[in-house]
């Protein structure tokens, strides 16, 4: 090493050594330009919405239809969205730690490399697919078999207190189309964190007598459970900024409504967003910019958590 | 197992090893329980119910497998084999609506991807005939001008952070301020560039260029991530090698780093674009919808393949099957150019991987 070392004083640079130092300087000079410009790009992002939704917030009620304030007209909103969402990670999450669990550990090695091609591939079909489908195929069906006996049966529940929808345009189809869809997105996380888990683990488990299922308790699942939260706040966030297959499938009302299976439904902020502003102007356009701020705000917290719970437990399992 | 059947030995030894094993004709008795009794929830109402026979059948199962093998075998071996018949009924029940999405697609998408489809547009069409041809171009000017702008962008992001300004508080702030991006719900992405659009062009605006600023935001978080990714796995040996030789630190990015990893990072790209081309909210509020072709994405609407689904599904016009039949159509196009995407992307890998690594 201190061979190839210039010696001090060996004469003033030489051209090349010059033009390598001018293309140093410009391509570093762009690659830092680029990483400052992601900086800059989610500061405009959060700067051009505050921006363009303050009018909103300045603005009397009596100015939009309805005579609303922000508080009464967001509200709702904010609430079906966390409603669905919520109720789309119930389905989804011991689904898509079941499945994980299957490709990882039970399904036979070859099959199990295909199926995880192909949770990776559904992972990527568009939300628009997934919703037409949800409003043609599952809704009919849902509504024929599903609602009316949930409404004779366990009609005393709030949650399924009805009348139960003919349509199918209920918050209980969004919920199982937004399950359909996280639950990829769960499930390939989920079954790279059980991969990792030491196979020394495994066999010391296996050894002492353990059968598979206590082999999995014991090893895989303490070692993944930080990867199985993080992952599924990934899918909360998904959930709660899916727009396309909520708008296609619910039918909005504006009101709170735990009731899943009837035809009057809280609205999501994203949702509402796509239906409402290709026909927006003026004033209602800030307050759409608005509530689209509370949303980045609220997906901004659940990424934030499952980022701690991720690098938390890395460095748990580590230690 | 078989040796000690055949073997006729008394019967407490035989018991000492075959004894508590749950044999294949009980495992078979149960299954076939299971499935009769599913077949008996149809004698009530007299019509077949598959969804029922199979949440029946899968449920009786579960339940039977575990009596039995808690009867012969022991509590242990009862929930061991009660997990795995869980597991695998979750997997088979998460496959229905899954083959049945992909089903549904290929089955009524098929009505109408026809030549007329792929060559006519929307223009002065009522009812039935009319294609996507505007809308496939507009896909492709969006997405296209996406990829050209966060393809660069991401790209020296990543090698600022892999390259240049690793382990520094700056790398750090960007790394974290990436997850952040890679966490915008894509409808705020399209409001920003509505946003960022209306102070430059005024109110109401709708363009091209506005729906490929709001996918760039999308789209350049998982370029860098996986950039990066492949930036790191390549060996420090080939870098130092080739600063020993005297090559400038740039030269050595762009010949030998960049080239190494090439196939993981084509491999990220075309991953992203398969993410993005399916982006209805964030061009549903930017780029609008068109009837016929718009070559310009600077001045005017455009449409794009997945609002074209979502506006002939949900404004079908009359007869309302024609409009349906061109929305399958357009998800059925969707659907094929994700998964073609997805094998380009998996040839690219073991192809363009350099020798050593292979």
């Amino acid at each position: 090493m201190t061979i190839t070392e210039t010696p001090p004083g060996t004469g003033p640079a030489s051209p090349t050594e010059q033009t390598s130092k001018l293309g140093d300087r410009i391509f570093g000079g762009l690659s830092l330009g680029a990483g400052v410009l992601i900086l800059i790009t989610l500061a405009a992002v959060a700067l051009f919405l505050i921006t363009e939704a303050w009018p909103s917030f300045g603005a009397p009620a009596s100015e939009f239809a309805g005579d609303k304030t922000f508080v009464q007209y967001v509200g709702p909103l904010l609430f079906g969205t966390i409603w669905a969402a919520f109720l789309a990670l119930l389905i989804a999450l011991p689904m898509a730690v079941a499945v994980a669990l299957f490709i990882s550990h039970y399904a036979p090695k070859r099959l199990a490399v295909t199926f995880g091609y192909f949770v990776d591939l559904l992972a990527a079909i568009p939300s628009v697919v997934f919703g037409i489908w949800g409003i043609a195929v599952l809704a009919p069906i849902l509504s024929r078999s599903v609602y009316p006996w949930l409404e004779d049966n366990l009609g005393f529940l709030p949650f399924f207190a009805g009348p139960a929808s003919t349509s199918g345009r209920t918050m209980m189809t969004a919920a199982v189309v937004l399950a359909v869809m996280i639950l990829p997105i769960i499930t390939a996380i989920s079954r790279e964190v059980f991969l990792q888990t030491p196979r020394l683990h495994e066999e010391a488990s296996l050894a002492l007598g353990a059968t598979k299922w206590e082999m999995i308790r014991q090893s895989v699942v303490p070692y993944g459970r930080s990867g199985v939260i993080s992952g599924a706040m990934l899918g909360l966030g998904r959930a709660l900024g899916e727009t396309m297959a909520v708008a296609i499938i619910l039918s909005p009302a504006d009101l709170y409504s735990f009731n899943i299976i009837s035809n009057q439904n809280p609205n999501t902020i994203a949702s509402n967003i796509a239906l409402t502003f290709p026909e927006s102007s003026g004033l209602a356009v800030n307050r759409l910019i608005a509530t689209g701020l509370v949303l980045f705000a609220i997906t901004f917290l659940v990424n934030a958590v499952a980022r701690k719970v991720a690098s938390a437990g890395f460095s748990g399992a580590a230690g | 197992m078989t040796i000690t059947e055949q073997r006729s030995a008394p019967s407490e030894q035989q018991s000492s090893i075959t004894a508590g094993r749950l044999g294949t004709p009980r495992h078979i008795a149960v299954i076939v329980g299971a499935v009769v009794l599913g077949v008996l929830t149809w004698l009530p109402t007299g019509s077949i119910n598959w969804a029922r026979w199979v949440i029946v059948t899968l449920v009786a199962y579960c339940l039977g497998i575990y009596v039995v093998s808690r009867i012969v075998e022991s509590r242990r071996q009862a929930l061991d084999r009660l997990m795995l018949a869980v597991v695998t009924s979750c997997f088979l029940i998460v496959t229905v609506p899954l083959v049945s999405l992909v089903w549904t697609v290929v089955e009524r998408g098929t009505n109408r991807f026809d030549s007329t489809f792929f060559t006519e547009t929307m223009r002065g069409v009522v009812g039935e005939g009319g294609g996507a041809y505007h809308a496939i171009i507009g896909t492709l000017i969006v997405t296209g001008l996406a990829t050209l702008m966060s393809v660069p962008f991401g790209l020296f992001t990543a090698i600022y952070l892999a390259e240049y300004g690793h382990g520094t508080k700056l790398a750090k702030a960007i790394q974290s301020m990436v997850d952040v991006m890679t966490g915008i719900p894509s409808i705020v992405a399209g409001l920003f560039a509505y946003a960022l659009f209306e102070l430059f062009f005024g109110p109401g605006t709708r363009s091209g260029i506005a729906g490929a600023v709001a996918l760039t935001v999308l789209m350049t978080p998982v370029v860098v991530r996986s950039a990066e990714e492949m930036l790191r796995l390549v060996p420090d040996e080939l870098r130092e090698a080739s600063y020993a030789l005297g090559v400038p630190k740039w030269k050595t990015i762009v010949k030998i780093v960049i080239p190494t990893a090439i196939a993981g990072i084509i491999t990220g790209v075309v991953l992203a674009i398969a993410r993005v081309i399916g982006e209805t909210a964030p061009l549903l509020v930017t780029v609008g919808l068109a009837q016929g072709v718009n070559w310009n994405p600077f001045d005017g609407r455009m449409t794009t393949l997945p609002i074209f689904t979502y506006y002939q599904y949900v404004q079908p016009g009359l007869p309302p099957a024609a409009g349906q039949d061109r929305s399958w159509a357009a998800a059925l196009t969707l659907v094929i150019i994700v998964m073609v995407l997805f094998s380009i992307a998996r040839i690219l890998s073991t192809a363009l991987k350099p020798k050593g690594l292979k």
